[in-house]
């Protein structure tokens, strides 16, 4: 074929990197996954995607204001005396941004990677692990967003948000997402069978349930809070509840860096599996 | 193009690929024939940078494949045996799509998309979802798809496994256009017929090993006869008339279902069977093939459907 | 004759049952027991310090009836969705069953067969639980156990009907499981009164099966507004339901089925 020179070809553009540390694993191309993305969600099934949010919200309509009636305000050690809605409302955020990071992360990298055979065709381009690593969780991060956007918008005029810090949920939510968008697809890569990702999936339901995002934790005994405050699900609550009450402080920080290392940990892993999948 | 020295792929205790030695020339339409677990597919992908090899050299336009990915990817294109289009996109994003995985421009690739449509065939399926796409029409989306970046070589493997007659002619002329360009071909088959059609050279390779090398003409005449006489006297016959039929013909394989003669002059054997008193059930004379050659270099038949 | 038919049908989808058994019990009566221990002890810490529990009994009373019933229907929701979603959709399977002497409605009554199996199944083990956790008493068993059954018919055939409905799957799952599942669970006065959701919202619970299996539920085991003739419109709703579910679903296997 004859190259038309006014455009940079394939190989040129695979040859500035060349002899780059990482050249291997990384292209710098991250992107162009997500743009594979955005045009498959055109054809996808859009009140799917869109409608993501609307459990964590119903969850809040139930129990915030159906079960609020009855139980009146709740405090946590440490917290301010809020009303029961306004208790779990940030615990809902950062349940939307977690299931929109791990619908893409979890299911669908399982179906790309075992039925469509979607990263043997990525990986057979000059993208290399990381990019494509860094693309599927960035989409992933996009989605888990985009919920937590979307939770907080039908949820602000409930008069459920107390502070201009609040402002700053939504790039922790952004955070959160990350998080569990880079732990999900590592996880996910390393699993063969679609019983193995029920079972995973499973686990997230008692998470959900005992991370004390309907009841303060101060019930249980000291030694079952530890291994809660472990989970990243309570970590990703304790940071929303801080901002969206107004009430920061050093423990912020804390559970920034849980979820740094989530992250690191769990690129870096993905990006090892896809490596050991499909260039190998 | 492609230089291979002891290229050798293990895993764990298999060994896939037994330390080959091949080159490929620029323009030349290269083929590796052999039946399945022949180790064709794995050599492809060390050719494809997708696989580490185990030993010997390899040497893709003179880079390493092993350290040089990325370099090596961009310069080829791949048609891979398994279906791998992406079904959650229609024919020209799964195109567009591809090249922006090699970073090229969308300015680039818009003109493109409609060429390689066209090229395939497909300029009315453009806004069709792959999934409704025929067997052929998926195939010739795929070659498109592994021309996108306009590679100087383009592997395929199996390219008309599993089509019919028809289409698989249409895609037979699809890659003869591209060798009129100048596209280097490496081909897998295990069809005699489509190595025949499409290949100016040739490895046969067997159990991960090669067998011979050259030009479909001179394995035939190196390996086989002029003409062959296949020789059908039902199941439970045919080896006990093989037995007398000694003598006729350069060489005899006696297959289950039939008694193939290789000889130079397919008639005049015909008449010497039938003078020893074996009229046949059925009888057939035709040129050597590619098969037969196989046959004879490694005693087993190639195409085991 | 009939329903010799439909039973080789249920039998079929037993056996396929039996093969996911660990995964049935495991996921069909893990979820019910998580949300028994979180919310029923957890919240019900904060409901009984609030004024001694919801309706003048504890918390975990009040809720035992709604997630007994909850259980049933989710499991039989189960049991006909895929298998109906298989057989029209990904396998076909119904079409060779079609082919042979069995009629559509053969088919669908077969299909629910097994579905009341995995619902009584599951309001007899997930009624241990509640009961191992001191939610309910043993004579409660008596009146509990018939009303979640009750209720996790009457949505089986309604969800057999719209599942039989659906040509394309894309998104099905996740739709129902969102729209219909989860409001139902949280909308039905589950976890409190429903008159306390103002009326914008009431409406989901008058719809719901499973409101009206609770609400029988805790007029019979602790006598919570306890008024014979509400009590029968309950049951009524849940046998219409019921009635109607199966209409339907005969009619549209019919259709799919001949046409």
């Amino acid at each position: 074929m004859i190259t038309q020179l006014v455009f940079a070809s394939a190989v040129e553009i695979a040859e500035r990197r060349s002899g780059r540390r990482g050249a291997s694993v990384y292209a710098g191309r991250p992107w162009a996954l997500i743009q594979r993305n955005l045009f498959a969600l055109r054809t996808s099934n859009a009140l799917v995607f869109f409608s993501g949010f609307v459990e964590p919200v119903f969850y809040l309509l139930a129990f915030g204001f159906g079960l609020g009636n009855v139980i009146g305000s709740v405090h946590e050690a440490g917290g301010p005396r809020v009303s029961y809605a306004a208790f779990i409302a940030p615990a809902l955020l950062a349940t939307s941004a977690m299931n929109g990071a791990l619908a893409d992360s979890t299911w669908n990298v399982f179906f790309k990677m075992h039925y469509a055979k979607f990263y043997n065709a990525v990986m057979s381009t000059s993208l290399g692990a990381l990019d494509t690593a860094l693309g599927e969780i960035g989409w992933a991060v996009i989605r888990g967003l985009a919920y937590a956007i979307g939770f907080l918008a039908v949820v602000s005029p409930l008069g459920l948000v107390h502070s201009w810090w609040a402002l700053l949920a939504i790039p922790a939510a952004g955070i959160v997402a990350f998080g569990f968008a880079a732990a999900g697809m590592a996880i996910t890569s390393y699993l063969t069978s679609h019983q193995q990702l029920n079972w995973v999936n499973f686990l997230l339901l008692p998470m959900f349930l005992f991370s004390g995002a309907f009841f303060p934790l101060d019930r249980y005994p000291w030694f079952a809070q530890q291994v809660i405050h472990a989970l990243p699900l309570w970590q990703a609550i304790a940071m929303l509840r801080s901002l969206m009450f107004g009430e920061l402080d050093i423990a912020l920080l804390g559970h920034v860096a849980y979820f740094a290392v989530f992250i690191v940990v769990g690129v870096t892993f993905t990006t090892r599996r896809l490596n050991a999948l499909f260039l190998r | 193009m492609i230089r291979a020295s002891g290229l050798t792929k293990r895993y764990g205790e298999f060994t896939a690929v037994a330390g080959i030695d091949f080159a490929v020339a620029r323009g030349e339409s290269f083929g590796l024939l052999g039946p399945n677990g022949a180790g064709k597919s794995t050599t492809m992908r060390m050719i494809s940078a997708t696989t580490l090899r185990s030993g010997g050299d390899l040497r893709i336009l003179d880079r390493d494949p092993d350290t040089h990915g990325p370099e090596v990817r961009a310069h080829l294109g791949v048609v891979p045996q398994e279906g791998n289009l992406d079904t959650e996109l229609t024919c020209a994003e799964n195109l567009y799509v591809y090249g922006r995985y090699f970073g090229l421009s969308r300015r680039f690739l818009r003109p493109k998309v409609d060429e390689l449509l066209a090229f395939a065939q497909l300029e009315d399926k453009r806004d069709v979802k792959v999934d409704a796409l025929s067997g052929g029409m998926k195939r010739r989306l795929t070659i498109a798809r592994g021309l996108v970046n306009e590679p100087e070589i383009l592997l395929l493997d199996e390219p008309t496994t599993g089509l019919d007659p028809q289409a698989r002619h249409i895609l037979w002329d699809r890659l003869f256009r591209l060798k009129e360009q100048g596209v280097t071909l490496v081909v897998t088959t295990h069809y005699m017929d489509e190595a025949e059609q499409l290949c100016d050279r040739l490895i046969v390779m067997d159990r991960g090993r090669i067998m011979a090398e050259g030009s479909p003409q001179t394995l035939i005449s190196e390996y086989s006869s002029r003409e062959v006489l296949e020789l059908r006297y039902g199941t439970g016959r045919n080896a006990e008339v093989a037995a007398q039929l000694e003598g006729i013909g350069q060489r005899m394989e006696a297959l289950p279902d039939r008694l193939l003669l290789y000889v130079d002059d397919g008639e005049a054997a015909l008449e010497a069977v039938v003078g020893r008193g074996f009229h046949p059930i059925a009888s057939l004379v035709r040129r050597s093939s590619l098969e037969d050659v196989f046959l004879r270099l490694t005693g087993r038949s190639l195409v085991d459907e | 004759m009939s329903g010799a038919s439909a039973l080789s049908v249920a039998e079929y989808r037993l056996r396929n049952m039996w093969k996911w058994k660990r995964a049935i019990i495991f996921y069909g009566l893990g979820g019910p027991f998580l949300y028994l221990a979180s919310i029923g002890l957890g919240v019900g810490s904060l409901v009984n310090a609030n004024g001694g529990g919801l309706d003048g009994v504890p918390y975990l009373t009040f809720l035992a009836p709604a997630l007994l019933a909850s259980a049933a229907i989710q499991g039989g929701q189960d049991e006909v969705t895929f298998p109906v979603l298989a057989g029209f959709v990904w396998q076909k399977l119904f079409f060779g069953m079609a082919a042979t002497s069995l009629t559509p409605a053969q088919i669908a009554n077969g299909v629910l067969l097994a579905s009341v199996v995995r619902i009584i199944f599951t309001a007899l083990a997930y009624w241990v639980v509640l009961w191992g956790f001191g939610a309910v008493t043993l004579a409660s068993a008596v009146v509990l156990i018939p009303c979640a059954i009750f209720a996790g018919i009457a949505f089986a055939t309604f969800m057999l009907w719209i599942a039989a409905k659906v040509r394309n799957d894309d998104g099905f799952f996740a739709l129902v499981g969102r729209f219909v599942i989860t409001p139902m669970f949280l909308f039905s006065g589950t976890f409190y009164p429903l008159q306390s959701l103002p009326l914008t919202v009431q409406w989901i619970g008058w719809l719901s099966p499973l409101w009206h299996a609770t609400e029988m539920g805790r007029a019979l085991s602790y006598g919570a507004g306890a008024q014979a003739p509400l009590f029968w419109l309950h049951a009524l709703f849940l046998a219409l339901m019921g009635g109607a579910g199966l209409l339907l679903a005969h009619r549209q296997f019919t259709r799919r089925l001949t046409a």
